[in-house]
Parts: C-alpha cells; structure tokens; sequence
C-alpha cells in the first residue's frame, strides 16, 4: 500500500510536442484517483509515466517513499489494466494470470493459491483453461483485471479500461471495479475520457487538458465549484450552458446583458463580478439550475424564448432553445407537454449561477 | 440479396480456376511423365504413329534407378538439405533479433537501417556473387558447404528480417508493456511474448528461406566444384547435361525428388504460412 506523488511533471517528446506540462499530484494511500479529459490531454502519458512505460522529461515520481524515475517498470510493484487487455495470446487464462508471479519466481503453490483466489473474486474460475480468443470482451476484461490483483501491488494502473466494452457491460464492469477496490483497498490510478466514468468511480478527480491539470477535487466539488470554464463544461451531462455577457452598473446593481438578455447578478457574486464591470465575461448556468417560470419567480432572474426542440427521455425533458444569442439545455420535469416553437418563460436559480472570465475562462 | 445464376459461377469462378491449375500443373505433370517414359519412347519422334506425347505405356523406375545409382544425387539432396537448414536457422535468428529492433526500438537512423537492409536485398546476385566469391576465396571457404551456409544468409537475414518487422508490428505494443510491468525485462518480454505470439510469422519466413536456399543456383553453382559437394538444383544440371546430350529422363527425375521436400515442408505448415503473410494477432 502506497501513496504516490507526482511533482512537477513534465514530458516533451522528440517532435517536441509538449504533452504533460508540470503537474503535480498527490495520491493518497488506499485512494482511486481517476484522470480524465478529452484526448490528447496527456491523462495517459501521465499514467504510463506512473508505469515506468514513458520517459520522464522533467519532474519527479515518488512511489510510497521512493524515487522512482529511473527504475524499470517491473521493479515499481505496480499492475497495469490497458485497453485492448493485452492477455497473451498464447497463454492460457491461467498462465496469463500466473506470469507476473512466475516471473518474479513465486513458489508453485502460492501462484495456484493466488490465482484461484483472484479467478474467484472475479467469477472466471470456470474459465482459468481457455485461450484469450475463445473469451467474450467482458470475460478478456475480467481477465486482465485479475492478472493485475494477483501480483497484491502496491498501485493499480488503469489505461481506460472498459472504452472497449458496450454500454449495458460497461456500467456493469464500472459498479464491479469500484467493489473490487473497496475490497482490495490499494491506491489505484485511472485514465478514462468519460465523465461519467470518473465521476461515479473517483474519491478524486483529476481534470487534463492540453497537458495542463485543470482541478483537482472529489466529484461533486468539481461540479458544483468548478474553477473554470473548461471543467464547467466538460463535467456534467447535458453540458453547462454559456452566454456571452456584458456587465454593466446601474446605480450599485450589477447586471449581465447580453443580446435579448438581462439578468441580475446574484448577491452572493455581486462582490466579485464588480471588477468586471463594463467587459464581457460568460455566464454559465447547468441545465438543472433552469426552470420554466412560475409567478414566484423574480422577473431579473427570468427570461423569454421560444422552444427549439424537446428530448423527452422518460425521467426528465431536455429543452433546447436560444437565449442571449447561445443555445441552452434545461433539464425540467417530464409531466410538462412541450411542442417546438412554443413560447415559454424560463427562470434560473440565481444560487447556482457561475461567471467565468472572458480570457483566462477562470471563474469569478 | 442478388441471386446468382449458375452457369455465371461456371463461367466467371470455375472455368478460370480450372484453366489456372491445368497452367500451373501441367509443367510437374510433364516432369513426372517424362521421368516415368522409357529411353525409347523419350527420343522418338512425336509424329510416329504410335507417339502418345502426353502419357506413357510403359512406365519405368529406370531413370530414378539411374539417378540414385550413377550420380551423386543422395548426396546433393543430403548437401541441399544440410545448407539450407543451417543458412535458415541463422538467417531467422538474424531476423528475428534485426526485425524487432527495427519495429519495436527507436534509434538513431533505425529508419535509414531498415531502408538500408532492404536495398541489399534488392542487388541481384549476379552481381553481388563476384565480390563474395573474392570475399570466399580470401577465407579458403571455397569448395566446402560453409560456402554457401554462410553466402545465402546475405539474401536470406534482409528478406526475413523485413518479414518479420513487418509481422512484429501487428503484435499490440501494450502486450510487451504488460510483460515488462509483469516482471520481464525487455529481452525477457521479447523472447517470452512476443516471439512465441509470432510463431505464424517465424514460420512463414523459415518456410521462404529454405525454399529460397533450396532452389539456389547461383552461388551454388560457383562456389562448389567437386561433384560431391554440390545442391541438387547445380549437380542435376551440370552432372547431367553432358556437352549437348540431355538425360532427360533422369534430369526429371531429380527435379521430380528435389522438389518433394519444399512441397512437404509447404502442405504441412500452409495454415501458419497464410496467417504469417496477412498477420494477425488477436488479443
């Protein structure tokens, strides 16, 4: 059991194509930290750093207390998951499952041990004779999960894992990762692209891009607060909604306007906002934080437009329509009927409202 | 679905397949008859009345007889077999380490390298043979079987090398990671995963390289002059065209043995050989 520690990481490759640019991490013993972010975000050269798998341009990784940027990945005590599983062809789910310990010269009998234990956590002793090929994609899965607990390591390494499965077997193996972990309680460490993926597996949440470390929190922290524009929009389904605002004073009230638009800034962020008076900042608002208006509505937190097209997915409607010139999502509540071009008044609920600056795209 | 007419099959699939094998076989069907036809019924002229050009009446063992009695011919299938065996093994050995290092390590000039095997490769033997019997001489290799174990090599490590790279390269990278994360070290990986996943294409390259040592002339027929030292396609040949006479008859049926063992060799591993070309390794 270790924690692991990521200071100042960095990796250019040859092309010079600067991929992680200094990031620093600290992973807790025992914690599942999951990085994600679109591709290309360097979330998995990160990982493969972690592995020994990638050369360190700069930067420091630390495994419980040690240095480990120079030892070879077989002598970091870590297992890794990959995407496409990686079993050896050749070798029987068995043999697959026994090579880490064999190769680390473990008696006979502690591998056989092992290795049932693992098939039986996992539901695959059925399986342990086959060949890879003669297995279905959840069961190669499995598979390569259990190779990586035999070996007991000291850090999980999960390469997106389950990108290669269908979406009934994916939320499925999702649930069965996260047990197996509270199970097994070792620090784990895993690269997905999906959202939803990390936020239902992480304690924490590491959000990449462009190899830079966006925030780092624990998944309702990253949506409620997230620090900028980039992880506002990337974390949350249906996506938060961004308008193009100008701030202007009136008289000690601060309001946002943008094209057909006039809102009031909250009074918890009239303090903040201030500084921006008379620029362009966005206003972001999640799809959930609107409503269609009621008489109890304040008129400075409501607005007009039209619908644009309903999505009725049974336990809730998603209505899209334009407003200040952007197109927005609210989620409302499905016993509403809805048609196409109907006229409707939308409010919003002025303590879940987000600014975020126009340049830097931090939030205010 | 479109229903397609029989006749089409026959006409488009069948009859062309069947005018394809009756080109290709027909060239071992006339070596076989040929070895089988008595002396007398070979030299006569086919507008005879009794000529039956494209078979025999009285088939005879007497021209294998002949070929096992009055030639050297089991020692040149033995020659044969013993050089291209060994000039195969060391040239997969070769390839096999050549092949990976070039699809798997990143080195300066690896791309130049494997351009640079490759060009070897394509300089024809009629020209490289001068330099190298030069080279032969100087090692006083001339006239011994290390002649040619070690000349074919030169043809032999560029075409399995550039086989096996190209086959080492649809192997997924994420298995030797897997194997090195796993406790091997990078030979450990190499020799452990990866090269038994390549067995189809290990095979495939082991099966050209015998038959292209197999069927050489060139360099077999230069750096070997002793009767006894020679391949079957050199002594068959040059032990058999004498001045201008042809022995037919035994000339066929050498070709006919020397050619047997490159079709077991082919038949028995044909499965592995036509995976080894189109490569595929499925995780």
């Amino acid at each position: 059991m270790a924690n692991v520690t990521i200071r100042n990481l960095n990796k250019k490759y040859d092309g010079g194509f600067h991929a992680v640019k200094d990031v620093n991490l600290e992973i807790r013993d025992k914690e599942f930290m999951v990085l994600v972010g679109p591709s290309g975000c360097g979330k998995t050269t990160t990982l493969r750093m972690v592995a020994g798998l990638e050369e360190i341009t700069s930067g420091e990784i630390l495994i419980g207390a040690e240095v480990v940027n120079d030892l070879p990945p077989m002598d970091r005590n870590i297992a890794m998951v990959f995407q496409n599983y990686a079993l050896y062809p050749h070798k029987s789910v068995y043999q697959n499952m026994a090579f880490g310990l064999q190769m680390r010269k473990y008696p006979k009998h502690e591998i056989e041990k092992r290795v049932r234990e693992a098939a039986e956590i996992l539901g695959i002793e059925s399986l342990l004779e086959r060949k890879p090929r003669q297995l279905s994609g959840g069961q190669r899965q499995r598979v390569a999960v259990g190779r990586a607990i035999v070996r007991h390591p000291e850090v999980f390494l999960f390469d997106e894992p389950l990108s290669n499965l269908d979406a009934m077997l994916r939320v499925q193996m999702r649930v069965e990762l996260k047990r197996l972990h509270e199970r097994l309680e070792t620090t784990a460490i895993y690269v997905t692209h999906d959202q939803v993926e990390a936020m239902t597996l992480g304690d924490r949440v590491v959000v990449m891009k462009d190899g830079w470390v966006q925030q780092v929190g624990e998944p309702l922290e990253l949506y409620g607060k997230p620090l900028n524009r980039f992880v506002a929009g990337f974390i949350g389904s249906p996506a938060m909604n961004f308008v193009d605002v100008t701030v202007s004073d009136s008289s000690g009230v601060l309001w946002a306007d943008a094209d057909g638009l006039r809102l009031k800034v909250p009074p918890q962020l009239v303090e903040r906002v201030r500084a921006h008076a008379g620029k362009r900042i966005a206003i972001g608002v999640r799809p959930e934080a609107l409503h269609l208006a009621s008489g109890s509505d304040l008129p400075e937190y409501s607005f007009d437009t039209a619908v644009d097209v309903v999505e009725p997915l049974g336990n809730e409607i998603l209505v899209n329509f334009r407003a200040g010139g952007a197109p927005m999502v609210a989620r409302v509540d499905p016993a509403v009927r809805l048609k196409a071009r109907q006229n409707i008044r939308v409010a919003l609920d002025p303590e879940r409202v987000h600014f975020f600056d126009d340049k830097s795209g931090a939030a205010i | 679905m479109l229903i397609e007419r029989k006749w089409k099959k026959w006409l488009y699939f069948y009859l062309p397949m069947a005018v394809f094998i009756l080109f290709t076989l027909f060239p071992f069907y006339w070596m076989a008859v040929t070895a089988l036809r008595p002396d007398h019924e070979l030299y006569r002229t086919w507008r005879q009345a009794s000529a039956t050009p494209f078979w025999t009446l009285e088939p005879t063992l007497e021209h294998f007889r002949g070929l096992l009695q009055t030639t050297a011919f089991p020692k040149w299938l033995w020659n044969t077999m013993l050089i291209a065996l060994v000039s195969t093994v060391i040239s997969l050995i070769c390839g096999m380490f050549a092949g990976y290092a070039l699809a798997r390590l990143k080195f300066r000039g690896s791309e130049f390298l494997g351009t640079a095997i490759f060009v070897t490769y394509l300089v024809p033997q009629t020209l490289l043979f001068i330099p190298l019997a030069d080279i032969i001489r100087d090692l006083h290799l001339g006239n011994t079987p290390w002649a040619l174990m070690l000349t074919y090599p030169t043809f032999l490590i560029p075409f399995c090398t550039w086989l096996l790279m190209g086959y080492f390269k649809t192997i997924p990278k994420e298995l030797e990671e897997c194997a090195r994360i796993d406790g091997a070290t990078r030979f450990g990986a190499m020799v452990r995963i990866i090269f038994p996943v390549a067995i189809p294409g290990i095979l495939s390259a082991g099966i050209f390289a015998f038959t292209l040592s197999w069927n050489e002339f060139i360099y077999a027929l230069i750096f070997m002059s002793s009767a006894d030292l020679k391949t079957v396609p050199v002594g068959v040949v040059s032990e058999l065209i004498r001045g201008d006479i042809f022995f037919w008859g035994q000339l066929m049926a050498g070709a006919l043995l020397g050619s047997i063992p490159v079709a077991l060799v082919y038949s028995f591993f044909v499965e592995y050989y036509v995976t080894g070309l189109t490569g595929s390794v499925k995780g």
